[in-house]
Order: C-alpha cells, then sequence, then structure tokens
C-alpha cells in the first residue's frame, strides 16, 4: 500500500536538481509536497522548467522534460511573495506544514522575510532546510554555484581522471543528484528528531561539505601519512585504489566507442581470467599474484586491451561474467535504459501523466518496500496547476477569492 | 558531551560487505546505535589500503577508519550454531538490521526477513545488492567499477578525445550512492513505523541507483531518445559546448563557469583587469568596453550580431587570460568576489585546508586512545543546529565491543 509519508506536508521552494530531487523523494511515497512559484518571472528561478529536453521539440514553461522528471507527484501554486497578501497566505501554509525546504543562495529567504526566526515564529516546531553550495555561514557564503562548481571545490572532480590529463570530472552534475540526498536524509532525520522530541530545527546543509565526505580514505592518507592524492601519476580513476585490484579498467571493444570495465579482485578472479580468455599471457607464474600484477599494471593494461578490442562488449562480459569475473559493457542511455534486462524487470523507468506533455518516462527509485513503496503516476506540475486544490482546498478561499487574487497578481 | 543526535535510541545491527558500510556510518554519526558485525578474522575492508604509516593490520586500514566511525563492532563466527543464535538474538532487539551482500550470502534462511519479522514485527530490514533481489542479472559479479559501468555514470564522463576511455570517478562513489538510497529508504520506514507500529523489508539495488543518477544521461533518452555524448570536465551533451576548464599560473585548474553574458558582467571584467594592471595587456579591452556599454543584449538576435558574438568571444578570452596571470585560488576568488560562478578544482585534501571549510568546522580531530593522538576527518555534511552529527568515536577495534553487547544480550535473557 503506497502513501507511507501522506500525513507529511512540505513547503517547497527548492528547484533544478539539487533542491527538486530532495522533495521528489518524499512525494513518491505520498508526502504532499507545495511548490511555491514566483508568478512574476513565471517559475523561471527554477531555469529547468523551460529547458530542453521536449517532448515533440515543443517548448515552454511547462515543457521542460528535465523539470517534469524532477518534480513528479508534487503539487504546484504561484505565489507573489512581494505582495502583503502574497506574504499572509504563505503564513497560512507555513503553519500547516512540517517542512519548509529551499535550495536559494543564502540570503533570499531572509530578504523575503521567511529565515529561520520568522518561520519558527509562525510554527514553533517547523522544520527548515536550507540547501546551497557554501552553506549560510563562513567566508564564501555570498559565492554562487552549480553542480559542477560544488564538484570542483569539493575534491570530486580532480578525483576523476587519466595522469598526465586534466581532470576528466562528471559529465553530469553528480552534486546536485548528491546534494539532494543528503537534503532529503536532513529533512527526514530532522522529522525523526522532531517526533523524538517534538522540537524543530534549522539545518544548513553545504553541497561543497556534503562532497567532501566523498573522498574520505584519500582525505586520510593525507591526514595520516601525508600522501596527497595530487601527485606524480595520480589520481587513476578508472585503477583501483582501495582494495587494489589488477587488471581493473574500462577497456575498449570490437566498434568504435565500445567499452567494457573489467576488476579482476583476486588470485581466483585471475585464474578464472586465465580460463577465460585462454589466453598464454594470462597463465604466466609472474602474474599469479597480486604484487605480481601491482608491478606489471601497465603491460597487463595493454595485454587485455588487446583481448577486449577483438569481441563485442555484450558478449565479452557474458563470458567473461561465466567464470564469476565482474565485467559490465559500458552501457550507453539506449541499452541500459531500453534493453537491460535488469532495468525493465525493476520497474525503473515508469510512466507518467503530464497535463502538457502527455505521457513520459522519467526515474523511477532504486529501492522496493515491502508494505509501503513509492508510486510515481502523477506529472510535474504546471505552473499554479494547483492554485485551486491549494488556496482553496487546504486554506479554505473561495473559487471568486482565488480568481481575484489572479486579477491583482499575487497568485 | 555532544549532544543528541537525531537517531538517539535507534538500534542498528549491521551485517554489510563495502556496497552497505557507508549507509551504517551515516546512521551511526547522526546518533544510532551501530553494531557491526564481522568474523572472527576480521571484516575483509580492514585489509584495504591505505594503512596507518603503511603498515597493514587489522586496526590500521585508513578506510575501514573512514567507513565505520561511531559503530561498535562484534565479532560471530556464523559457521557456528550458537553464534548465528546470537546473531538472531541482535537482530531481534534491533530496529534496524542493515545487510549488504550477493544474492546468495542474503539469502540465508535463517536471517531470511520472513522469519526476523516474527519475532520483532517493528523490525525494518535494508538489503543492500547489486542488482537487486530475484533479478535477471542477480548472479552477476560486480564491483563500484562495473556498477558505475552498466548503471550509466561510466558513459558520460571522460574526455573530448574519444580514442581515450570513458572514466569513472573515484571514490567508489556507486557504493555511496546505494548507502545514501539505503538510508533515505530507512529513514521513511522509521517515520512509516512511528504511524504503524510495523517494520518492513527494503530492497536496495546498486546498479538502478547508479541508473538514475546520471542526470541528462537518462532523461534525454527517456524524453527524446537522444544520446549524451563525454566531453572534457564538463556536462556530456548532444552537441559539443565550449571547454571550461583553464590551467592557472600556478599549475592548478579551475573551473571557469558561465563567462560574462550581462553588461555588468563585462563591467566587473573591466575593473578586475584593470585592478591587476593588465588593461593595456589584454587586447581585447576594447570589446570588452563595448559589451558593458551595450544596454542589453538580445540573445535571440546572437547569430546575426557579429559584434555580439565578438564581444561573447572576448569575454571568454578575458577570463582564460586572467586565470593565466592568476593562481587557482586568485582567481577562484577574486572572479567569485565579482560575481562569477567559478570553482577552483582542489585535490580532495587541499579541502580540509581551504580557510571557509576550515572557518565552518568541517575537519574534525577524532581521538585515537590506543594510538595516543588525534586525527583530522571529514567532518558533517550537514549542520543541524539542534541534534548535530558527530563522529562518536573512532572506528571500532576488531571485536572492541564483544564483552558489553554480549553482556547486554545475557542480561536481556537472550
Amino acid at each position: 500500500m503506497p502513501g507511507g509519508l501522506s500525513h507529511l506536508r512540505i513547503c517547497d521552494f527548492t528547484g533544478q536538481l539539487a533542491g527538486a530531487g530532495a522533495t521528489r523523494f518524499l512525494a513518491v511515497f505520498g508526502a504532499q509536497v507545495i511548490r511555491i512559484e514566483d508568478p512574476v518571472h513565471q517559475g523561471r528561478w527554477d531555469i529547468l522548467r523551460g529547458m530542453p529536453p521536449y517532448v515533440d521539440d515543443r517548448r515552454g514553461v511547462d515543457l521542460g522534460g528535465a523539470f517534469n522528471n524532477h518534480n513528479v507527484e508534487k503539487l504546484g501554486v504561484t505565489l507573489n511573495l512581494r505582495t502583503e497578501r502574497g506574504k499572509e497566505l504563505l503564513r497560512e501554509l507555513v503553519a500547516i506544514s512540517d517542512v519548509v525546504a529551499e535550495n536559494f543562495s543564502a540570503g533570499v529567504m531572509e530578504r523575503l522575510g521567511f529565515d529561520y526566526e520568522a518561520l519558527r515564529a509562525i510554527r514553533e516546531d517547523i522544520i527548515y532546510v536550507s540547501n546551497c553550495g557554501f552553506g549560510h555561514e563562513g567566508p564564501y557564503r555570498e559565492f554562487k554555484t552549480w553542480g559542477p562548481i560544488v564538484q570542483a571545490v569539493s575534491g570530486l572532480t580532480f578525483s576523476s581522471g587519466l595522469p598526465d590529463q586534466p581532470p576528466a570530472g562528471w559529465g553530469y552534475s553528480y552534486m546536485d543528484h548528491t546534494g539532494a540526498y543528503y537534503m532529503a536524509i536532513a529533512i527526514l532525520m530532522a522529522l525523526r528528531h522532531r517526533a523524538r522530541t517534538g522540537e524543530g530545527q534549522w539545518v544548513d546543509l553545504a553541497c561543497t561539505e556534503a562532497g567532501a565526505t566523498l573522498t574520505g580514505p584519500a582525505l586520510l592518507d593525507y591526514t595520516v601519512n601525508g600522501r596527497p592524492l595530487r601527485r606524480e601519476g595520480s589520481p587513476d580513476s578508472n585503477r583501483s585504489q582501495h582494495p587494489p585490484m589488477v587488471p581493473h579498467g574500462v577497456y575498449p571493444s570490437l566498434e568504435e566507442d565500445t567499452w567494457i570495465a573489467i576488476a579482476c579482485r583476486d588470485d581466483r578472479d585471475w585464474a578464472a581470467l586465465g580460463e577465460a580468455t585462454g589466453e598464454g599471457w594470462a597463465r604466466q607464474a609472474r602474474f599469479a599474484d597480486l604484487m605480481g600484477r601491482l608491478a606489471a599494471q601497465g603491460e597487463l593494461d595493454e595485454l587485455m586491451a588487446g583481448w577486449t578490442r577483438a569481441r563485442g562488449n555484450f558478449e565479452a562480459a557474458a563470458l567473461l561474467q561465466e567464470t564469476g569475473i565482474p565485467a559490465a559493457a559500458v552501457q550507453r542511455p539506449r541499452e541500459r535504459i531500453d534493453e537491460d534486462a535488469n532495468t525493465e524487470a525493476w520497474g525503473l523507468w515508469p510512466a507518467v501523466q503530464h497535463r502538457e506533455m502527455g505521457e513520459v518516462r522519467v526515474d523511477g527509485l532504486p529501492v522496493h518496500f515491502s508494505e509501503t513503496d513509492w508510486r510515481i503516476e502523477r506529472g510535474g506540475p504546471c505552473l499554479g496547476e494547483h492554485n485551486e486544490e491549494v488556496f482553496g482546498g487546504l486554506l479554505g478561499l473561495s473559487a471568486a477569492e482565488i480568481a481575484a487574487l489572479g486579477e491583482e497578481g499575487v497568485l | 558531551m555532544t549532544a543528541a543526535g537525531p537517531l538517539e535510541g535507534l538500534r542498528v545491527l549491521e551485517l554489510c560487505d563495502e556496497l552497505g558500510m557507508f549507509a551504517g556510518k551515516l546512521l551511526a554519526d547522526m546518533g544510532a546505535e551501530v553494531i557491526k558485525v564481522e568474523p572472527p578474522e576480521g571484516d575483509r575492508t580492514r585489509a584495504w589500503p591505505p594503512f596507518l604509516d603503511d603498515e597493514p593490520g587489522p586496526d590500521r586500514s585508513l578506510s575501514f577508519w573512514h567507513y565505520n566511525t561511531s559503530k561498535a563492532s562484534v565479532t560471530l563466527d556464523l559457521r557456528e550454531q550458537g553464534e548465528r543464535e546470537r546473531l538472531r538474538a541482535l537482530i531481534a532487539r534491533a530496529d534496524i538490521f542493515l545487510q549488504s551482500g550477493t544474492p546468495e550470502g542474503l539469502a540465508r534462511e535463517d536471517i531470511a526477513y520472513e522469519a526476523l519479522q516474527e519475532t520483532n514485527p517493528g523490525l525494518i530490514m535494508v538489503a543492500l545488492s547489486p542488482f537487486g533481489q530475484g533479478m535477471p542479472r542477480e548472479r552477476e559479479a560486480a564491483t563500484d567499477l562495473t556498477i558505475l559501468a552498466g548503471g550509466g555514470p561510466v558513459w558520460s564522463c571522460g574526455y573530448d578525445d574519444h580514442t581515450l576511455p570513458p572514466m569513472r570517478g573515484g571514490g567508489n562513489q556507486g557504493y555511496h550512492t546505494a548507502s545514501h538510497f539505503a538510508v533515505m529508504s530507512t529513514l521513511v520506514a522509521l517515520l512509516v513505523r512511528d504511524e504503524t507500529g510495523r517494520g518492513q523489508h527494503i530492497d536496495v539495488n546498486a546498479h538502478a541507483a547508479a541508473n538514475v543518477t546520471t542526470e541528462a544521461g537518462s532523461y534525454s533518452w527517456l524524453v527524446a531518445r537522444q544520446t549524451v555524448q563525454r566531453q572534457t570536465g564538463r556536462h556530456a551533451g548532444m552537441n559539443p559546448s565550449m571547454p571550461s576548464q583553464v590551467k592557472c599560473a600556478d599549475g592548478r585548474y579551475v573551473n571557469t563557469g558561465i563567462p560574462p553574458r550581462r553588461p555588468e558582467s563585462f563591467a566587473a571584467v573591466c575593473e578586475w583587469l584593470e585592478t591587476l594592471g593588465l588593461t593595456n595587456e589584454f587586447l581585447e579591452t576594447p570589446l570588452l568596453e563595448e559589451g558593458m556599454r551595450r544596454e542589453r543584449f538580445d540573445l535571440a538576435l546572437l547569430a546575426q550580431d557579429e559584434e555580439l558574438q565578438a564581444i561573447f568571444g572576448a569575454g571568454r578570452s578575458a577570463m582564460n587570460f586572467l586565470a593565466s596571470k592568476l593562481t587557482a585560488y586568485e582567481f577562484f576568488t577574486g572572479g567569485q568576489r565579482r560575481g562569477f560562478q567559478i570553482g577552483i578544482i582542489y585535490s580532495p585534501e587541499e579541502v580540509l585546508e581551504d580557510p571557509h571549510f576550515v572557518a565552518r568546522g568541517f575537519p574534525v580531530e577524532v581521538e585515537h586512545p590506543e594510538l595516543g593522538r588525534t586525527v583530522t576527518y571529514p567532518g558533517a555534511p550537514y549542520r543541524f543546529h539542534r541534534s548535530p552529527w558527530c563522529i562518536r568515536r573512532r572506528a571500532p577495534l576488531l571485536g572492541e565491543d564483544n564483552e558489553r553487547v554480549f553482556a547486554e544480550l545475557e542480561r536481556e535473557g537472550a
């Protein structure tokens, strides 16, 4: 039975992915998430509203594919917080909400007149979670970021790449996804704290700090052993550092720009590799133990690539998997979304109904609950789509009042 | 004494390999009592480098130190019937049973969810595996590398030069992502249990977690059947975008972010050059000044407006020129203070010395009493003002809590 969190209401100022991804996780478990957007700028503070990809190349503030993906199962209302009446309605909404979530730059909520102290004056046990690149305190509180900047400053960009090349970094905003995960964790933990003690609180989430917790062993190697990751021959992130494995890498396959990842974990995998490939080099005594293989990493990478280059990546991966060696084709989007039996069986790409876009597939969740599983059916909200449901149904305004507020520019 | 964390009073029993150990840390550092069950010879990740002074030993792995802060350790030989009963007794008193591994490991009959739930109806069991349980590919062997390769992230990362392999980002992020979903899900189940009194089983699939953590890699295909292509240090996309990484005067790289696109940003670049005495050395200054003088830019006319194209080009070259004259740190802070979203590309250890991170107290000192010293660790991922994150104790020595935990079990009559 879905709807495990249907007793919770979130007053949601988030946008893009770093914020919207967090409240999405709560919405798909049934929390009532109410997105509040600015009618004056047609909600375009969230730049994804009007950005590609589009269905059938139809463009507009209600037609952004990424926006739809990140905002499924949420309600959307417009509220002009420059007006007194708009502020009053927000106060009414906060008074009946458990959580206020936002990922503006530091200082924006304060300027709107809704920082933590103001929110708390409306509702004593409110939970307020703010999320931005550098947090709300500290020398860089005015600095601005987006995913790639967060990744650069937190050490993650540098950690991805080949020696003697510039950093490869991340080809997407890994820290927008992950910042959203930390934000969801923060909201849920603060709810747990409230359930135990009755207390609300403010959580200040700085995505660069969250990112810097994801390189732990490299950090300790420096603080304990004085060994920096910035050193000759490092990083080499397709190789395995913790634990050491050889061969371990992404190797070329038969067709242009096709690749296979292979991880030979231990001596058993190495022996199996000799069996599976039948190659003479894979049975040489000098490579039989890890020390021998580590000493010849470059040479083994060449030999491995010689074998993989002669085969299709899926075919080679299947062959190696038969003997229990971790191997996987580097799947392109079509392959993992439309042709991977596992994502299909899991139900990983549910289709939603969106008022303007029609039926669209979106990211599902990588978890299944035995009792209160997630549900994704409704698309992201069009601008102000749920004004009547929220201002009428929740706050008790009449249809005439809502229409008048629309004309006055409050909604 | 530190203030109580939000998970104070919560009991977690952890029986995890490398896939789920980070989930246990995330819960433990927020106040949950996490008991890690290890075999008598120790969890295999105790043998993972790097080591204290580069010498191996069960209590010397820095990787183990990082992933097991605030946890307790008990050893059980699960090949012995009596020890398995102890494990069941530990699970019977737990709120959460956190498990990770292969399907064979997870499917052990005596710790199957149905059996455990009978004695402990409130139990939340969270099981992480590479492909999910009962799934078509569940028997495949997997590591962080193969999870990220099959799951999508690797396809999107790498270099403009496609003869170089696509890249896996470092740090075992595939395990981290699965662990993040495990923790988010655990917390949802806890809030549900507060309402219903009942626990449940949660199946966490690492391959699926990677698949839904690729941003445009997935939704470009889902919405428009478009395939992103990798590029050096920036978002993979359908069409090539301009490079965004530049090497500074000190040899370190920066991400130059979005170049000047508004009259105010051109004014800021001009002021920056002027302050550094570089106005005349930069040959395209007149174009920057033109950009500064225009009232607004009509981006819709960019294709026809050759002067505007030249102005934008000059803005980009000015940023690259400034980077070549400054250290990465000077460029980063100088640019940010002028409103440019620029990022210095730090190596992880450099973050710990950055003044902002130091001022916020991000690096934390943790006592290692058996070594007679403290060690600097990465700190809080989030700042809770009432119920803060805190490393309650360094990672446990092997079996360090056997006596205490087993005595508690006796007292509780298990």
